[in-house]
């Protein structure tokens, strides 16, 4: 099979030119980008379907080989429609984008980053719990009350858990501050 | 069996909604279910443990069994066989399952969170541990393997408010489940080398497997792996310990009676063929001695009375793991011996703990004193049971110890049972001494310190422990009924010649004398405990286990924080370059290292005019880089899709031509106008730089694309396929027009697939446009007061700016609307008389072209998507000269019902001939005869094309409604709200329309 280089050298362009563009971080030239890959793309298929031939347009007693190969011309034309719709959508998103946060411009994801920078001390895995000897410990307080009463059971129950909460997150603060304490110091180190 | 089973599982599913109707009582409910199949056990239990067990399953006197076949191709059935093994653990499985539900119904109370789940899981977990012991596939006990493991993380982390349960639940499971991976792993090895999964029949070809050496070898140490991870043995002896955040009835169930006995009973199974493989004795003989001491040694340091029954438990659990181990008919008996008497006492002694905690809220040994004279009920089940586990005659733990003892005596000929039988004598010591420590921790009158509040114990709260504590006390006199049991199963071991008897008496032997000595140095031992303590502050910790565990942790996590740091960046050009780079490279280096062949037809271009289309597009991509303007870059850049369309025309692509060159205009139009708000000037300089990386990127792609190409064109060989098609398509399809005929017949699945996603397209950008729905109100030009829209500002007077905008508005003034019915709702220096008579004069002519292109595509170039892009094209004009009332008035009919209709016409097409008794999208070629036409033709997939020009029609509407329309409106509003002076750059409110 014959090998056209204009195609393929136009294709190669079309394709460096758009991957330039599509790395870019101008959301108008991330788009010219995907048409110009589209474009080569459709220039690839052309290319595979052979050369040139006559317009796939049925004439009684021509031979199939001497029309031009009609399969990738029609995945070309759904993929032209394709690459409109595309576009369409791409330039709502670029209207979107400038509408809300007037910038044409892709950011970082900050979550992604904050993720990397995390600390590997993690609260729930981390922290120093104290071993718990019972799994009643609201019940010896209202002993001495001698009355059970359900609200005063709730009540001692909330006011434990309530105390719990409390010093997790004591315990909670004290570890960070003693992490970012660590952190100053090891950079004053530096 | 399965009944069992089944209600098992299908009473847990319905338990939350019970909980929420009786409360606390439904424990009661949920306990019956195990409490009637444990009768069932009993009054079936002769034949299971009568059966011949290791008869295959179908032979006469085989165990009963159960086979449904699940999955067939991957040899997964549901298999079940109910021999003596599986019964005695169902004994404990079942029956200690309804105790500690009936004790549950006490232990909680009405108002505790989450109690019908609870309940739930404790039953659940009844149920899959009964179909674990039943199971006799191996890939279907891993499964009740892991269901267990699964419910044991729920059951252990029950306070979920609190970070002490939840991080030992998390331990609990991350240790169990590294064992089950490895077992699964053993358990497919052993599969697969035997050709089986039935367990059954896995054990009965076992000499002849063991046989085959280190593969099986190394199969049955990962399984032991997963064994050994649950029943808790050194090294992962720690979660367990651990595990005790659970709520008390959780350890007593899970920790004492069943889940940490799924390890033993796999060791069990796996012991009459596999415990001469190379790794057993180490791994189950020599773990279990070392747990069993360290358990005992850990035990004697704790304060905790639940702690010390936890490294209790560890102790007895490395005991029975060594005992069972052995693999011998006596060991066999004795072992199961073993492990019901634990089973009695341990788990009456937690529902004891629990009491205590319950009663006194403490279970700290340096909090309680007295207890013996306020609960002496309690006590008195406490005392016999804690001397069950000390082995102090007359009670079942004795029994089982003795005969134990008896065993290992036996097998003290070498030095290996020298060690064994003094190290299971020193931890036996052990067992005493913490026994004696429970009790006196949990009861004794401490002196200076006064007793303990407590609360009565209610008989129903008692009856669970004492049940058990009886079993213990009953067997103990009678051990002949649970004996048999276990003989069934050492049945499977060689017969030994002076056969084990379990019995409470049998003469003044030695081994009584080693009992009574252990017995004496225990209670010693105890009595020294603060000596004892102090000779155990003394000796220097060892490595612990659970530091290694945290320390593991600790670096999957460093790992983990590095690696996301290194590869998530947050950035996509980041992304893509790597995944560009990927792209680039693996293909380049294929390329490279194999042969591939070379293109030696090369020509250069096939006419001249392809070149110079080349040329320009090349030039066009260049240029679209350099473009510091943003329409000139998005002009240069439709250079390049013009290009596009000549180079088709060349190539013999009519349709592909005129499609393009139709699509592009409209895309050209689509980015003036949605782009028209952002500020002209464009960004040349990525402000994060790699200019020179992402440039090597992109023509390293492009050289590389155009090397594959050239490689796969000169690869091929084969005639292409659509070499059928000029035929499919005139006889089969009617048309002349081979693309038109393949998408619209031959490949009509993917067209209609396409259109859909147009549809949805057309969607999106309404709804980013609109926001708020899809904008279907139609704005009628009677709305609009004449000269209203796209209104100038005032310029300031006596500039050239002002004087322009007088003059264009006394040219212009003309309220009459004779060309475009809203002309006039235009501003009049908005207006262009002569835009607006040249598309009242070629709108009509344009779109009866494209129903023309629509009708005759079957046959010549055109079709759906031409025809509708045309249309789609004369309605911008109509936009552009007139405004977005103009296009309201174009368009009747909702760009949504346009694509619905196309969306149900072409759907239509391809139902109706199924209706007809025909296939799904089937063409038919109807004739008739016209007057003036004459004769014509009419093939019904134009009913399909119909439905794609409605569509695409609709996504152009779409367009322009939403990137004109709608803009045009939006960017008017604001700047009447903002008066013009919030206004930082240039504005550029200046529509398409102007340059006409």
């Amino acid at each position: 099979m014959s090998v056209n280089m204009t195609l393929l050298i136009v294709m190669g362009v079309l394709f460096a030119a758009g991957i330039y563009l599509l790395l870019e971080r101008s959301l108008t030239r991330v788009l010219l980008g995907i048409i110009l890959v589209g474009n080569g793309v459709n220039l690839l298929i052309l290319a595979a379907g052979g050369r040139s031939g006559l317009a796939p347009l049925y004439e009684a007693g021509t031979p199939a080989e001497d029309y031009a190969d009609p399969l990738p011309q029609a995945l070309i034309l759904t993929a032209i429609v394709i690459t409109f719709a595309v576009t369409a959508f791409l330039l709502a998103m670029i209207y979107r984008s400038w509408v809300i946060a007037r910038r044409d411009e892709l950011t970082d994801d900050a979550e992604d980053r904050r993720v990397a920078s995390k600390d590997t001390f993690d609260f729930e895995e981390d922290s120093e719990v104290e071993l718990e000897t019972s799994e009643f410990p609201a019940d010896i307080d209202d002993e001495g009350e001698g009355v059970h009463t359900e609200e005063s059971r709730r009540a001692a129950a909330a006011r434990v858990a309530g105390e719990r909460l409390a010093s997790e997150l004591r315990q909670a603060s004290s570890e960070e501050s003693a992490g970012t304490n660590n952190k100053r110091r090891n950079r004053k180190a530096r | 069996m399965a009944v069992v089973l089944i209600a098992l599982f299908a009473v847990s599913a319905v338990a939350p909604l019970l909980f929420r109707r009786f409360g606390r009582a439904s424990f009661y409910l949920l306990g019956a279910v195990p409490a009637a199949a444990f009768v069932w056990l009993l009054v079936n239990f002769d034949s299971f443990i009568s059966a011949d067990q290791s008869a295959a399953a179908g032979e006469p006197n085989a165990p009963p069994g159960l086979l449904l076949h699940w999955i067939p191709v991957l040899q997964l059935d549901l298999a079940f066989r109910m021999d003596a093994l599986a019964a005695v653990l169902s004994l404990l499985i079942l029956g200690v399952g309804a105790l500690v539900l009936f004790y549950c119904a006490r232990y909680f109370k009405n108002e505790d969170a989450n109690i019908g789940p609870f309940g739930a899981q404790l039953l659940a977990f009844a149920g899959a541990m009964f179909g674990l012991v039943i199971a006799d596939d191996l890939i279907l006990l891993f499964i009740f393997w892991e269901i267990t493991t699964i419910l044991s993380y729920l059951l252990v982390g029950f306070a979920r408010t609190r970070i002490f349960a939840r991080r030992s639940a998390l331990q609990a499971l991350l240790v169990t489940t590294f064992g089950g991976l490895a077992m699964l792993l053993g358990l497919v090895m052993i599969g697969q080398t035997a050709g089986t999964y039935r367990l059954s029949e896995i054990m009965a070809m076992a000499p002849e497997l063991a046989s085959r050496g280190t593969l099986i070898d190394i199969a049955i140490a990962l399984v032991l792996l997963g064994a050994v991870s649950k029943s808790a043995l050194v090294p992962f002896h720690f979660w367990l310990p651990g595990a005790m955040a659970a709520p008390t009835p959780v350890s007593a169930y899970l920790h004492a009676a069943a889940m940490v006995k799924a390890g033993v009973y796999l060791v069990a199974r796996l012991a009459p063929g596999f415990s001469g493989t190379t790794y057993w004795d180490g791994m189950i003989i020599g773990l279990g001695l070392a747990t069993m001491l360290v358990g005992g040694w850990r035990a004697l340091r704790q304060t905790d009375i639940k702690l010390v029954l936890a490294y209790g438990t560890v102790s007895q659990l490395g005991f029975i793991m060594l005992v069972v181990g052995q693999g011998t008919a006596d060991a066999a008996l004795a072992g199961l011996a073993l492990m019901l008497a634990h089973g009695f006492f341990k788990a009456a002694l937690f529902l004891v703990v629990g009491i205590i905690d319950h009663q006194a809220g403490t279970r700290d040994v340096r909090l309680l004193s007295g207890l013996w004279r306020t609960a002496p009920k309690l006590f008195v089940v406490a005392v016999i049971s804690a001397a069950s586990m000390a082995g102090i005659p007359p009670l079942y733990g004795f029994v089982a110890k003795e005969s134990v003892l008896e065993v290992l005596l036996a097998g003290a000929h070498d030095i290996a049972g020298i060690i064994v039988f003094l190290g299971v004598l020193l931890g036996s010591v052990f067992t005493v001494a913490y026994s004696a420590r429970f009790i006196w921790g949990g009861f004794a009158s401490k002196p200076g310190m006064p007793a303990t509040a407590f609360k009565a114990v209610p008989w129903s709260f008692l009856a669970a422990p004492a049940v058990l504590t009886a079993a213990t006390v009953v067997f103990g006199f009678l051990p002949t009924p649970l004996g048999k049991a276990a003989a069934g199963f050492a049945s499977l071991f060689p017969a030994s010649e002076h056969p084990v008897q379990l019995a409470l008496w049998h003469g003044p032997t030695p081994v009584l004398g080693f009992s009574v000595l252990v017995i004496a140095a225990g209670l010693l031992v105890h009595r020294w405990r603060a000596g004892f303590g102090a000779l155990q502050s003394r000796v220097p910790a060892l490595l612990e286990a659970e530091q290694v565990y945290k320390w593991s942790l600790n670096a999957v996590d460093e790992v983990s924080v590095w690696t996301t740091g290194r590869t998530q960046r947050g950035s996509l050009p980041f992304y893509l370059g790597v995944i560009l780079l990927v792209a680039l490279v693996v293909p380049a280096v294929a390329g490279l290292t194999n042969q591939t062949p070379l293109p030696e037809n090369i020509v250069w271009f096939d006419t001249p005019a392809q070149l110079i289309a080349g040329l320009c597009m090349i030039v066009g991509a260049l240029a679209a880089i350099r473009a510091n303007r943003r329409f000139l870059a998005v002009l240069m850049v439709s250079v390049t899709g013009y290009g596009m369309a000549f180079i088709f025309a060349l190539q013999g692509a009519p349709d592909l031509a005129l499609t393009q060159l139709l699509v592009e205009t409209i895309v050209l139009v689509a980015m003036v106008l949605a782009l028209r708000v952002l500020p002209p000037p464009l960004w040349t300089l990525n402000p994060t730089g790699h200019r020179m990386a992402r440039a090597l990127l992109g023509i390293g792609f492009g050289v590389a694309m155009i090397g594959i190409a050239a490689a796969a064109m000169a690869s091929r060989t084969a005639d292409p396929v659509s070499l059928s098609f000029p035929e499919l398509a005139y006889f089969g399809g009617a048309g002349k027009n081979i693309v038109n005929v393949t998408l619209v017949d031959i490949r009509v699945w993917d067209t209609f697939g396409e259109i859909t996603v147009l549809a949805v397209a057309a969607t999106g950008v309404a709804s980013l446009i609109f926001v708020r729905g899809r904008g279907d109100i139609r704005h009628r030009v009677v709305e609009a007061e004449p000269g209203s829209v796209g209104r100038a500002r005032p310029q300031p007077g006596g500039t050239r700016a002002a004087a322009a905008l007088a003059t264009a508005r006394h040219f212009a003034q003309s309220a009459k609307d004779a060309w475009l019915v809203a002309g006039k709702t235009l501003a009049p220096e908005r207006r262009s008389i002569i835009f607006e008579v040249v598309a009242r004069l070629v709108f009509h002519t344009i779109i009866i072209f494209s129903i023309y292109l629509l009708l005759a595509g079957h046959n010549s170039p055109g079709g759906g998507f031409a025809g509708g892009l045309l249309a789609g094209l004369a309605l911008t004009i109509r936009y552009l000269a007139g405004g977005r009332f103009e296009l309201a008035e174009a368009t009747p009919i909702s760009p949504g019902t346009l694509l619905g209709l196309g969306l149900a016409t072409s759907a239509l097409s391809g139902v109706v001939p199924l209706l007809l008794g025909g296939q799904l999208f089937q063409t038919a070629v109807l004739e008739f005869a016209l007057p003036v036409f004459g004769e014509q033709k009419f093939v019904t997939s134009t009913f399909f094309d119909i439905g794609v020009y409605l569509v695409v029609v609709g996504l152009v509407v779409d367009v322009l409604r939403s990137l004109g329309s709608e803009i045009d409106e939006k960017t008017e509003k604001r700047g009447l709200l903002s008066g013009g002076v919030r206004r930082p750059r240039r504005p550029v409110v200046q529509r398409a329309g102007d340059r006409q």
